[in-house]
């Protein structure tokens, strides 16, 4: 839409993944980001002892007009970003189209039924097939694995939210996730913080 | 990002709904808060509690929702601001007070948030708060969007204080766990003298006695109180109207189902069509804004969770001024354009919107949706909720289903709220038989355990959390040992509120603010009423069995706490008592006899199943060291070694 700079308006992202990955706080980040530059920004989510160890899933809606409901309408996500490659399939089910876009984790979180044993999980190239053909775009990377190599796991959260702003979908500049990342961290933990949005800054873009 | 009550006015921030309400009641200078935890209600008083210090409040985690609703009524009574929080089951609690407070009326601005949770998204119930304002004849409010959940709040306290009475504030999952855009208000400093008076006329509602009787004479004092309201409600900013002067249909709707019903009516691009009235003020009705909308349109679409509440208050004030505004045709829930049961969402609204305009809409390609459903039938596999690796539940009813079935009398568990309700689920063995309100696991085990001259012969036990114990367990509890009635009562003390995020409860020696309270010891309790008291350890499985066994076969009522701390506690994270390990050349796999206990029945997230090997393997990542699968495999294969690190 002309003059927010949005793609589309309202803008309707779903930051998916598996409880306790740190969903909440990923689009807590994303959406404060994009609310101190003035949108309007609704997010919708569901927590509490039901989801533990089950999908999550938050709806953002970005809007340069009004609050927007905290649910998506059917089948009409704009970008999926996803914490774990099942449940972005999971989510584009319910919530895709064939102009979705998705970023997802490659890095599988195990459902119970599949540690023992009794249901089976896909390969890590039939996910890449299912999802390239569900969405318009996709983008895979190995966040996890990238996050251990700069220090702790939960940086997994901070690569995806860097890796939406590479995609260059919505305004998410360096500069202010820097600021916002100046406010909570110092030392060791802003550095690492930093470096993994600029990992997920790349992985897209690149 | 920093504090709520550091946001200076005019600032925008992204809050969750749960946030805009604390900050409205910081705004209207709250002085005392209470609550119990509750699904989506608990970061209210959480958030309260963490600013306790710096804006001098009084807050409390109380003991169960009545009794919070009592605490907070006395500062109100004392002349304070008050506020009681809970969610909906905990109003059913507390509406036994509800009924006296309205009717003896308040001082200082005393507001009940309660929550609801259509949908039952985190609950086992999808019970209402709107029908209680109209039983306890009370105003009841509901914000419809974040900056609302602030406004509203703060102004209920002023609306409380002008009526002299207590005023609902309703919230739903969907506003309190959602977040959404914030401009700060200004924040009030709370009052810091409380003083009760008691020793002016008696019926004076600011000097007197605080009290519901004389009965005839509040009640009438009561509904002038509301009818003061109405008039209030008729010209308030919280009721709105969007859309044509003459609308083809008018929407009526209130809470987030307003965001739903202006999302329907753009995706359909009926904004020309279609007018909506979001009313904020739900009790008692603004009769004459109502009408006045009605007049204009002929079809009338009624959007609301759960029940059709004003649906049908709406009726009947249609009916009574018929000769004004004309016939009508309503659609809503009772003739079926809408269900009665679940969440509202866009997707139900547009459904109706669709069909009563004759506007298609297809949000969901067919196609798209038919290939993206077998993709997701392959692609991702079903997760079930679980136990989390190491959670002491898993060993309780482990110990509990395994000593029954030994028993081999059919006896049976009558369950509770807690985490461990997932124990109707495979993850606890499919354990629980009955389930429903706080405290009814041991108070129809009391009624169970009365059923011997009836030829009942299988053995009852009932469970419960530490903080349940306390919220309301103890008067069933009382009931079964005053009348002898047989059952074995065990406690799951994991030293917390652990669904709801570790709030502390009587149990524990610490309060909501962090400073230190006395603890009540649940054995010594239980021994105090006359049970037979056990304690154990559930990772202990083979001693808990015993002592099951040895209570199972008394007469009369037996407890056994079990105490473990939750696996997710901070005091319990990262801590591993033992080093678990498969020994494969022990594990006899699929030969094995066992079937594969330990992956496919006990099913610990920390314990995989090797398809490859044919073995069982400890995930060293997940597995947090309990040791208890150790005691669950039939040849001791599963080894446990005390932790090097720890």
């Amino acid at each position: 839409m002309e003059g927010t700079g949005l793609p589309h308006d309202p803008y309707n992202l779903i930051v998916a993944g598996v409880g306790g990955q740190g969903n909440v706080m990923t689009s807590r980040t994303i959406g404060s980001m994009l609310a101190s530059q003035g949108f309007f920004v609704t997010i919708g989510e569901t927590f509490g002892a039901s989801q533990r160890g089950g999908s999550v899933m938050s709806h953002l809606r970005i809007s340069g007009r009004c609050s927007w409901s905290p649910q998506i309408p059917l089948g009409q996500a704009h970008m999926v970003v996803s914490m774990e490659p099942s449940e972005a399939i999971r989510v584009l089910k319910d919530f895709g189209n064939r102009g979705v876009k998705v970023i997802t984790n490659t890095r599988p979180f195990l459902p119970v039924g599949v540690i023992s044993g009794q249901l089976s999980y896909p390969s890590d190239e039939e996910i890449r097939g299912w999802v390239r053909e569900m969405a318009e775009a996709a983008w895979f990377l190995n966040a996890t694995e990238e996050a251990v190599k700069i220090g702790a796991p939960v940086l997994g959260n901070v690569i995806m939210a860097g890796a939406l702003a590479g995609s260059g979908e919505l305004p998410l500049p360096r500069a202010l996730f820097e600021g916002a990342a100046r406010k909570r961290f110092d030392g060791e933990v802003l550095a690492q913080n930093l470096t993994a949005f600029d990992v997920g800054v790349a992985a897209v873009a690149g | 990002m920093s504090h709520l009550h550091e946001e200076t006015p005019g600032t925008r921030r992204l809050c969750m709904g749960n946030e805009a309400i604390v900050r409205g009641a910081l705004e209207a200078g709250v002085a005392v808060a209470a609550g119990y935890p509750g699904t989506p209600s608990s970061e209210i008083i959480e958030t309260l509690s963490a600013v306790a210090e710096p804006m001098g409040l009084y807050v409390e985690w109380s003991v169960n929702e009545k009794v919070a609703l009592e605490v907070a009524s006395s500062a109100s009574f004392a002349g304070l601001r008050a506020l009681a929080v809970m969610k909906q089951p905990g109003l059913n609690v507390a509406s036994d007070y509800l009924l006296h407070l309205s009717a003896s009326g308040t001082r200082g601005g005393m507001v009940l948030v309660s929550a609801d949770d259509p949908g039952a998204l985190s609950s086992v119930n999808e019970g209402e708060t709107r029908p209680y304002a109209k039983l306890m004849e009370v105003p009841l409010l509901e914000p419809g969007d974040f900056q609302e959940a602030r406004e509203m709040t703060a102004w209920a306290f002023e609306l409380s204080e002008t009526l002299c009475n207590v005023v609902l504030v309703r919230t739903v999952t969907r506003l309190s766990h959602a977040s959404g855009t914030v401009v700060m208000g200004e924040l009030r400093k709370a009052e810091k003298t409380a003083r009760f008076t008691h020793d002016g006329f008696i019926i004076d509602p600011m000097e007197g006695v605080v009290m519901s009787p004389p009965v005839e004479w509040k009640h009438g004092q009561q509904q002038e109180k509301l009818e003061k309201a109405r008039v209030l409600f008729e010209t308030s900013p919280f009721n709105t109207y969007e859309g044509p002067e003459a609308p083809e249909l008018l929407i009526i709707t209130s809470s987030v189902c307003a965001l739903y019903s202006r999302e329907a009516v753009s995706l359909l691009n009926a904004e020309e069509r279609v007018g909506i009235l979001k009313l904020g003020t739900t009790w008692p009705l603004p009769e004459t804004l109502v009408k006045k909308h009605l007049a204009t349109a002929k079809k009338v679409l009624m959007v609301e969770e759960v029940l059709p509440f004003l649906e049908g208050e709406i009726k009947i004030l249609a009916a009574e001024s018929a000769d004004e505004i004309g016939v009508k045709t309503f659609y809503g829930k009772k003739e079926g354009t809408l269900p009665s049961t679940g969440e509202m969402n866009p997707d139900r609204v547009v459904a109706a919107l669709s069909t009563i305009l004759d506007i298609p809409y297809e949000g969901l390609d067919a196609t798209y949706a038919q290939r993206a459903t077998e993709v997701s039938f392959m692609g991702s596999p079903n997760r079930e909720a679980t136990f989390c690796p190491g959670c002491p539940h898993r060993a309780s009813f482990w110990a509990i289903n395994t000593a029954l079935s030994m028993d081999n009398r059919n006896g049976f568990v009558c369950g509770d709220i807690g985490c461990y309700s997932m124990a109707v689920l495979p993850a606890g063995f499919s354990t629980l038989k009955t389930l429903h309100a706080m405290g009814s696991g041991t108070g129809v085990a009391s009624g169970f355990g009365k059923l011997s001259p009836f030829g009942m012969d299988q053995p009852v036990v009932s469970v419960c959390g530490d903080s349940t114990f306390f919220h309301s367990v103890l008067p069933p509890l009382a009931n079964a040992i005053h009348h002898r009635a047989n059952l074995t009562l065990v406690v799951l003390d994991n030293s917390g509120t652990a669904m709801t995020g570790f709030q502390p409860h009587p149990g524990l020696g610490v309060d909501a603010m962090g400073s230190p309270a006395d603890s009540i010891d649940i054995p010594a309790v239980c021994k105090a009423l006359g049970a037979t008291v056990k304690v154990g350890d559930p990772f202990e499985v083979t001693t808990t069995r015993e002592i099951l066994f040895d209570l199972m076969d008394q007469e009369g009522v037996g407890v056994l706490v079990l105490k473990q701390a939750c696996a997710l506690s901070p005091e319990k994270k990262h801590a591993r008592a033992w080093d678990m390990a498969v020994d494969e050349s022990a594990c006899l796999g699929e030969s094995c006899g066992c079937n594969r206990l330990c992956t496919r029945v006990f099913a610990c997230p920390g314990l995989v199943w090797d398809k490859e090997k044919g073995k069982a393997r400890i995930d060293e990542v997940v597995c947090t060291g309990c040791g208890v699968c150790a005691d669950i495999c039939p040849v001791g294969a599963i080894r446990k070694n005390v932790a090097e690190t720890v």
